[in-house]
């Protein structure tokens, strides 16, 4: 079982991951023709990964109902929202899933009007948290948090067209913070990052990272 | 002072309410002037001349519509203004309901035509494979548009085979997506770049600025109403400006009468 479970998993990444890093570099035709056979067959893999997260999503919520957790009859809608969209996208408006989408369905309605509005909703709800956790808990307890409050205030301001009415130099000097203090924080975090994956990368390219195998046998 | 400090949150949340209300129903109106970032989007479009390709990628679901639909919309009318043809598609799943909307009612005020005057290609799953794909060969990515019409021979893509003839490409993104469309689009098939993001992704997109990765970049509501400003089509984005503004000085003072209540109270938790 150590065979198809580690071996066979770890010469695939070894190999892909060597092969696809030169690929990088060789500018021919067969490379290029590779990058796209390769390419084409992540999104064939990305297609069934969708598939693997509506069983994984559908599979809690099927738990949750059975065992009656705390909040179970809210799974009940995941369930009935999830069926209807799935029901009225395979009709596609009376010409059936096999055919070409069609336009002004049933599908499109539950789209725009369920989904749509929910979604901004949540968003929006995000403002009134917000400027609760502003007021309750943004204080000026010591030097660095002083700094972090006087720079978030300018931001504010700057970053809306009352901040020019208030004084021209306000989006000046948030300009200012974003293009030097935040920018600088910025890069260093991304050359930090970067360097991480390529760590990463490395280490699963040569078998010493082996998370992603998963535990047990 | 005890009572203020521990005040009924719900008596924040209706002021938060009001603050968005009545800026709605009185329509104050601000002007809106637009910052380097977005002019030089603007000009880089502007620049390109009649039947040119523009690659719009919608990577935002219904949660960041607000934010990121006024974009699409602003600059679909300077696209479709100038005879550009528009490249649409999507890397989210919940992203063609909106993108065709976008398209479908923009391109009718100016009698664009699909598979003509613009192409939605839709979504496809696989994020930066995606964009590698698009980059080696546009039609093996996307054999079909979204209603299922092929695309090879299409009015709409002539002159265009990969990423690299795209005269131009803008990430509308709620993500990091924006990162793969740098690494893996622009750094490889070298073609300019623009990006509309939500507000808190704004400062993300600072690093890529200066490093010319991105010749420029719409950041929020106030980034597409800059951008509707510039086009002359002052839409839903130019109209949350005055919401948007009272609500930041009502949070603004928030924080300053939570410190100031905070000091007087000799700094109790």
């Amino acid at each position: 079982m150590n065979f198809f479970k580690r071996t066979i998993p770890m010469t695939i990444a070894f190999v892909m991951g060597v092969l696809m890093a030169f690929q990088y570099y060789v500018p021919h035709e067969s490379s290029q023709n590779l990058l796209k056979v390769v390419t084409r067959w992540g999104m064939i893999i990305s297609g069934f990964a969708m598939f693997i997260g509506a069983y994984s999503l559908f599979h809690m919520h099927w738990n949750r109902i059975r065992q009656k957790v705390a909040g179970w009859g809210y799974s009940i809608f995941v369930f009935c929202g999830a069926g209807i969209t799935i029901i009225f996208g395979l009709i596609n408006g009376g010409e059936f899933f096999w055919n070409d989408k069609q336009a002004g369905t049933m599908f499109d309605w539950i789209f725009d009007n369920v989904q749509v509005p929910a979604g901004a909703t949540i968003f929006s709800i995000l403002a009134f948290f917000m400027a609760s956790a502003a007021y309750r808990t943004f204080r000026a307890r010591n030097k660095e948090a002083t700094i972090l409050l006087i720079a978030a205030i300018i931001v504010m301001l700057g970053r809306v067209p009352i901040g020019t009415m208030i004084s021209q130099y306000i989006p000046v000097a948030a300009d200012w913070i974003m293009s030097v203090p935040n920018l600088a924080a910025k890069r260093a975090i991304l050359i930090g990052v970067s360097i991480g994956v390529i760590a990463t990368s490395i280490k699963i390219i040569f078998g010493i990272e082996r998370a992603y195998l998963g535990g047990g046998d | 002072m005890e009572k203020l400090l521990k005040i009924d949150r719900r008596i924040i949340f209706i002021l938060v309410a009001l603050a968005v209300t009545i800026p709605l129903l009185f329509r104050f109106k601000m002007s809106v002037p637009p910052t380097t970032h977005v002019q030089s989007m603007y000009d880089k479009i502007d620049s390109l001349p009649k039947g040119s390709h523009v690659l719009i990628s919608f990577d935002y679901d219904p949660s960041s519509k607000e934010e990121l639909q006024p974009m699409a919309r602003a600059l679909l009318h300077h696209c479709f203004s100038k005879d550009i043809k528009v490249i649409g598609m999507t890397l989210y799943p919940a992203g063609t309901g909106l993108a065709v909307k976008a398209i479908k009612e923009i391109g009718k005020e100016y009698g664009k035509r699909s598979g003509i005057d613009y192409v939605f290609l839709g979504f496809k799953a696989g994020s930066s494979l995606v964009i590698l794909n698009m980059g080696e060969d546009i039609y093996t990515a996307f054999q079909k548009d979204f209603y299922g019409k092929k695309t090879v021979g299409m009015p709409a893509l002539k002159g265009v085979s990969s990423l690299r003839d795209i005269d131009y490409a803008v990430n509308l993104t709620a993500g990091g997506i924006y990162e793969a469309w740098i690494v893996y689009g622009r750094e490889k098939y070298n073609f300019e770049l623009g990006v509309g993001c939500t507000a808190v992704m704004g400062p993300e997109m600072y690093p890529f600025i200066q490093s010319k990765q991105l010749t420029g970049f719409l950041g929020g509501l106030k980034g597409a109403a800059e951008y509707e400003t510039l086009v002359g089509h002052k839409d839903r984005a130019s109209a949350g400006m005055a919401p948007q503004s009272v609500v930041h000085v009502l949070v603004v003072c928030f924080i300053l009468f939570g410190n100031f209540l905070y000091f007087a109270s000799g700094r109790k938790k």
